[in-house]
């Protein structure tokens, strides 16, 4: 069997990134695994602008910042397959694949890096029995049929769900004709990024309705119309609400949750609020050198940010095949999400371990304004940031710093809460 | 005196603006974290501009379209323009990133550039 120091499963951002850090970072053995024909994952498909602006300070594409790290991969030599699908990753990191050539083939791995993105929700976003006629779509899908078929699915257009898929495709197919009549968002806020209603909805006057769904859908063979109502408090549609939308197209944007079957199937811990990998500080999973990064790890709304996190675990990944951090000794210390804090990455912290300064990403569960993200050491608050707005759509982070947390020897527990003003 | 609030579209962290205009003239732009947030705001309320993205049609290709941009941004009022100077337009592969896919669009003065590589189709993939 063929043997590496590292193994990426998956060639998006995250896995070329993982990749380009690690071999900087001294590691020579490195095989990427991707199933589709190019590298690049899904940014191949996010045509529009604003990508990498914190990354390289320059407003880019998708396909021109996946790119960038496809030219860095390939400078670098660094060996990639792909049209190879891993259908197995056992716990003692051999990874199992299947592609035309080789048919089924196994490697070694001396260090797994999982970075296999995510998949659209779609299954309960639609809560409404009976027929589903064609024309309903998930808006990832209409995004691929859009801007790699050249395929417009229709003319008149409903979007049940305000994701920010949804919200750039609501501008996408008014820009190739066709009309789109409304988003409707479930919740009382956007699940979007605010510069994404104002420059796919607002500059296009595309009307959002939030605290509303889609209550009944209308068609046999092709999609006729929906019926849209406003919904409670708790989510009930309210009769009396009901209005009606002539439309061939329904696009869902309901969310995206991270691809983790091949994870589970390795014996790796998956949390239940971010359905990604429970991580330490080096972004390592349960099982020893198992690393996990991206939106398979936690969703993202910026790839600047997958980039980064990629990056460190590349770099984690390469000191563990140089046995930098083989004792499993040492304090851990717990962070643990309270007061509007749904979750955190990472989930657990080793002190000794972490970098001088180590970005916590996390999401809060709700809408909050003029509030403050606080993080105490213990009992003790030792970070009171304002913020004017907090939303799900959008992830935030701190930074902790090592120097500060070993001044605090024997501390248990870091918890990152929102507080009001 | 007059005010307005503006969501920042420079990056995703969205700042909140606000412009003071005193007779169409900026005279404070508030809230923004960097310098693209005051050039943003001002060319909001002034002349507000967008780049525009789209696709065309590639023949004889790996892929069957192309991802294309203006190179810089338009007016905002040329965005359909735009989109028309794109209909219709076919090219042969291969496309590299940066080829001028159409010339001063629109008579915008701004080109519309490819933003993805499109091989020749049978041109061995690696
Ligand atoms: C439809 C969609 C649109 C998005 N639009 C934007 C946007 O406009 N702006 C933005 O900043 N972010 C956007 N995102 C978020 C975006 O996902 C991240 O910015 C970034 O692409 C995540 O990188 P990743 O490498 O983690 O995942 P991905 O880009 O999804 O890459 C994962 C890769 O792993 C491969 N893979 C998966 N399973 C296997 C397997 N078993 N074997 C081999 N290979 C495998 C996949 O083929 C894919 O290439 C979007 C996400 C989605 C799903
Ligand atoms: S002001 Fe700067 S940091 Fe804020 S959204 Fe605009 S570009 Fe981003």
């Amino acid at each position: 069997m063929k043997a590496y120091d590292i193994v990426i499963v998956g060639g998006g951002p995250a896995g070329l990134a993982a990749a380009v850090a690690a071999r900087k970072s001294g590691t020579d053995s490195i095989l990427i695994l991707e199933r589709e024909r190019e590298l690049g994952g899904i940014l191949n498909q996010c045509i529009h602008s604003g990508f990498g602006l914190h990354t390289f300070n320059e407003e880019l594409t998708g396909p021109e910042y996946a790119a960038r790290f496809v030219a860095e991969v390939k400078r670098l030599g660094i060996e990639y397959r792909l049209n190879t699908m891993v259908v197995d990753i056992s716990r003692d990191k051999v990874v199992t694949s299947v592609n035309r050539e080789d048919g089924m083939f196994s490697v070694r791995a001396g260090a797994v890096i999982l970075a296999m993105g995510c998949r659209e929700r779609s299954r309960g976003a639609l809560n409404i029995p009976g027929y589903r006629p064609a024309g309903i779509y998930s808006a990832g899908t209409a995004q691929r049929l859009v801007n790699r078929e050249g395929y417009l699915p229709g003319r008149r257009v409903v979007i049940l769900g305000s994701g920010d898929i949804g919200l750039i495709m609501a501008r996408r197919m008014t820009l190739e004709g066709a009309r789109v009549l409304l988003v409707a968002e479930l919740q009382p806020y956007s699940g979007g990024l605010k510069r994404n209603i104002v420059q796919c909805l607002d500059d296009y006057g595309i009307p959002l309705k939030l605290s509303h769904t889609v209550v009944d859908i209308q068609g046999k063979e092709r999609l006729t119309g929906v019926t849209v109502a406003r919904v409670d408090a708790s989510g009930k549609p309210i009769p009396g609400t009901e209005e009606q939308y002539d439309c061939d197209t329904l696009l869902l944007s309901v969310g995206l949750i991270p691809e983790n079957e091949l994870s589970r199937g390795a014996g790796v811990e998956i949390s239940p609020v971010t359905s990604g990998p429970v991580v330490n500080e080096s972004l390592e999973t349960n099982i020893e050198g198992i690393f996990a990064c991206g939106n398979v790890l936690h969703v993202h709304d910026l790839v600047d940010y997958v980039s980064e996190e990629a990056s460190a675990a590349g770099r984690s990944a390469a000191e563990y095949v140089r046995g930098l951090s083989a004792d499993g000794a040492g304090t851990v210390i717990r962070m643990n999400p309270a007061d509007g804090v749904r979750y955190t990455v990472p989930f657990l912290i080793r002190p000794e371990r972490m970098d001088e300064k180590m970005t916590v990403r996390f999401r809060v569960g709700s809408v909050c304004r003029d509030c403050y993200v606080s993080v105490y050491f213990d009992g003790e608050r030792v970070l009171h940031r304002r913020r004017p707005v907090v939303a799900p759509g959008e992830m935030e982070q701190i930074v902790l710093e090592k120097e500060k947390i070993l001044a605090h020897p024997g501390l248990e527990v870091i918890t990152v809460k929102i507080e009001e003003a | 005196m007059e005010k307005r609030e503006l969501i920042c579209i420079g990056c995703p962290l969205g700042c909140p603006i606000t412009v003071t205009l005193d007779g169409g003239t900026v005279t404070a732009v508030e809230g923004n974290t960097c310098k693209r947030g005051d050039d943003y705001a001002r060319r909001e309320v002034t002349n507000p501009t967008r780049i525009v993205t789209s696709t065309v049609t590639v023949e004889g290709g790996c892929d069957r379209t192309v991802s294309v941009k203006t190179r810089t941004d338009v007016p905002k009022s040329m965005i359909f323009d735009c989109m028309r100077a794109l209909r219709g337009v076919k090219v042969k592969a291969p496309v590299h990133i940066g080829d001028v896919i159409v010339p001063d669009a629109a008579g915008t003065g701004v080109d519309i550039v490819a933003t993805s590589e499109v091989e020749q189709q049978g041109a061995g993939i690696v």
